[in-house]
């Protein structure tokens, strides 16, 4: 809705984009027009490297309840994950 | 049958402060006289669509350009500068209307120019078309389709970059306003577009509001699931319409 508010999340990992794979540093997460999906609305994130000037980015667009969904299978894989490596860890000691 | 040419290209422009930058303009071939259109893309960018709706207007005997507002982000393509320019706030209301100003000059120095000029904006450029018939007194047709925030109710909004709120400065419009909008749109939604038409009756302006149900923002967009042809043609019909009434010579009936 034009409303080109913005939310800016530090991190630390890496994306690939169109030169290949790159630092991340910076995502910023907004939910407004898209460029491309042809949803009135998306849930946009791009990944970029703000240290380096942010040219580049990785970009998604998605509905609101992809976004959700999303969400969740994240927090899900980092719990499941977490827990497995954790497991994993305890029994090889 | 008649024959019938466009030409449509990229070209430079020189916009605020003197800058130049790169611009989407589609004119009928000939000789003209005809009027020039300025149209100012949406929100998320210069893209594809904008570039349709530009060749659309000139299809229809209207010499039209479209400035890339954020070309001052690039290089990079529409949309990755379209993000840096999201993530930087938006563009200034000061800098569009330098650039929109450059454009007008653009079209009034081409030798097929009539000397008249219409503005049209979709979205965010919809509320810029409106903020250039406020601030220039020269144009002679403008149309604002569902531009958002031409009235701002949560003042926080307001901030360097968009320092005032249109409406605010309604008094100062002298051309004629077509405004299109969609009954289900939330920006603006049907409350707003209300009170825009009120202040616009109240000062005495002369205006068309069109309303239209089963649409929302964005309706003429055929890339978006938000299409709606039944409204989206009626809606171009109109548009078309008021700017050859407006910007009207002998040769733009005969090239539509």
């Amino acid at each position: 809705m034009c409303s080109y508010i913005v939310e800016k999340v530090k991190l630390l990992g890496s994306a690939k984009g169109p030169n290949g794979w790159m630092r991340i540093d910076t995502a910023n997460v907004y939910y407004d027009h898209p460029f491309h999906s042809p949803l009135d609305h998306a849930l946009g994130i791009d990944f970029i490297n703000e240290a380096e000037g942010g040219r580049e980015r990785v970009a998604v667009e998605l509905s609101a309840d992809s976004a959700r969904c999303l969400v969740e299978k994240i927090l899900a894989a980092l719990a499941s994950g977490e827990m497995a490596h954790a497991t994993t860890a305890g029994a090889t000691r | 049958m008649s024959y019938e040419s466009m030409l449509a290209e990229t070209i430079a422009f020189r916009g605020h402060n003197g800058d130049v930058g790169e611009a989407y303009y589609a004119r009928p071939l000939g000789a003209g006289p005809w009027p020039g259109v300025v149209l100012i893309h949406h929100m998320p960018g210069w893209d594809e669509w904008i570039k349709e709706a530009t060749r659309k207007l000139a299809h229809h005997g209207l010499p039209t350009i479209s400035p890339h507002l954020y070309f001052r982000e690039g290089p990079g393509s529409p949309d990755d500068v379209g993000a840096r320019v999201r993530a930087a706030g938006g563009v200034p209301d000061e800098q569009v209307m330098g650039d929109v100003k450059g454009c007008m000059e653009f079209l009034r120095a081409q030798p097929y120019s009539n000397g008249k000029v219409g503005v049209i904006g979709f979205c965010s450029g919809g509320r810029h078309a409106y903020l250039a018939a406020c601030t220039f007194p020269d144009i002679d047709a403008a149309v604002d389709c569902w531009g958002g925030n031409v009235i701002v109710d949560d003042k926080k909004q307001l901030n360097a970059k968009r320092p005032v709120a249109p409406i605010e400065l309604t008094e100062r419009i002298r051309c004629p306003l077509l405004g299109l909008f969609g009954n289900d749109d939330e920006n603006p939604n049907r409350d707003q577009v209300n009170r825009t038409e009120a202040v616009l009756k109240k000062l005495g302006k002369d205006y068309e509001f069109h309303r239209y149900d089963g649409a929302g923002h964005a309706f003429f967009n055929a890339s978006r699931l938000a299409y709606r042809p039944e409204q989206a043609l009626d809606g171009w019909n109109k548009v078309i319409a008021f700017f050859q009434k407006h910007l009207a010579t002998a040769a733009v009936a005969r090239a539509a």
